[in-house]
């Protein structure tokens, strides 16, 4: 049985190809899709650690990040259909409306 | 050399292929095919480590739900091709970005090797059926009904914000 820390580099490495992903793409649909890569970089942390101390409460954990991954990704696809619908194209550097 | 360990090596090679994939393409439909081809090699992960219910939920509604409604996304940002490259504000970010997240790989990495995370194989074996449905769905519905509950709120206010947000102006 392979220690967890084996998943844990890989759950850390895949985090922060999913952070570098998020702060140099500038197209909003690779940066969402950035931040679910992250999302599962910590799902497969919870769900090693859960193996080792052999309780479910990691699987628990990753299913309501599920749930709340998914609900993000519908409310914030909605969110950048209606950005295009209004300014024809989504490029995130400008939109800069609630800047102070 | 053990077989976990082959499994291991070879699906991580694949998953973090994927990844950089998914970061690096010009194509937006590739970028998700790519992202698929991750969850895959995850949910591979989540049944070695005895997580199958979670493997299961993983193919379905990341890879089979959440991709699908990005693909549909980019077909209606009409994003097919390849995307031309934006001028980025700030051109230096992209190598601030790279820098930082080389410190932050290395730490990482230290922070693992330290051991301070490796502990004797447990001596209590692995419940013959850890990750299956009904333990979780015991350990669900027993020990966590008012998250669950309460996600089940979240999601109708995905659904109803998802709807007001997108729909199309009332004239």
């Amino acid at each position: 049985m392979l220690p967890s820390s084996y998943y844990l580099a890989l759950s850390a490495v895949l985090f922060t190809i999913g952070a570098l992903g998020v702060l140099i793409r500038r197209n909003p649909l690779i940066m969402f899709m950035s931040i679910e890569l992250m999302l599962n970089a910590a799902n497969l942390a919870f769900i090693a650690f859960a193996r080792d101390l052999r309780t479910l409460d990691g699987h628990i954990f990753v299913f309501i990040v599920m749930t709340v991954a998914a609900a993000e990704v519908a409310v914030g696809l909605g969110i950048i259909i209606s950005i295009f619908r209004q300014k024809g194209d989504v490029n995130v550097d400008d939109l800069n409306i609630m800047k102070g | 050399m053990t077989a976990e360990l082959v499994i291991f090596i070879i699906l991580s090679v694949v998953a973090v292929a994927a990844a950089i994939a998914v970061v690096s393409a010009k194509n937006p439909v590739y970028a998700v095919v790519f992202l698929v081809t991750n969850f895959f090699a995850l949910a591979m992960f989540y049944l070695v480590l005895s997580a199958q219910f979670i493997a299961f939920l993983q193919i379905l509604v990341y890879a089979g739900a959440i991709m699908v409604l990005f693909l549909f996304v980019v077909m209606v940002l009409n994003m097919t091709g390849a995307i031309e490259a934006v001028q980025d504000k700030l051109p230096a970010q992209k190598w601030v970005a790279l820098a930082l997240a080389v410190v932050g790989l290395v730490e990482a990495g230290a922070i693992v090797a330290t051991g301070v995370f490796a502990r004797p194989a447990s001596a209590k074996p692995l419940p013959a059926d850890f990750g299956y449905v009904a333990p979780v769905g015991h350990e669900l519905f027993f020990y966590y009904l008012l998250p669950f509950e309460a996600t089940s709120v979240l999601l109708l206010i995905a659904i109803v914000g998802s709807i007001v947000i997108a729909r199309r102006s009332v004239e």
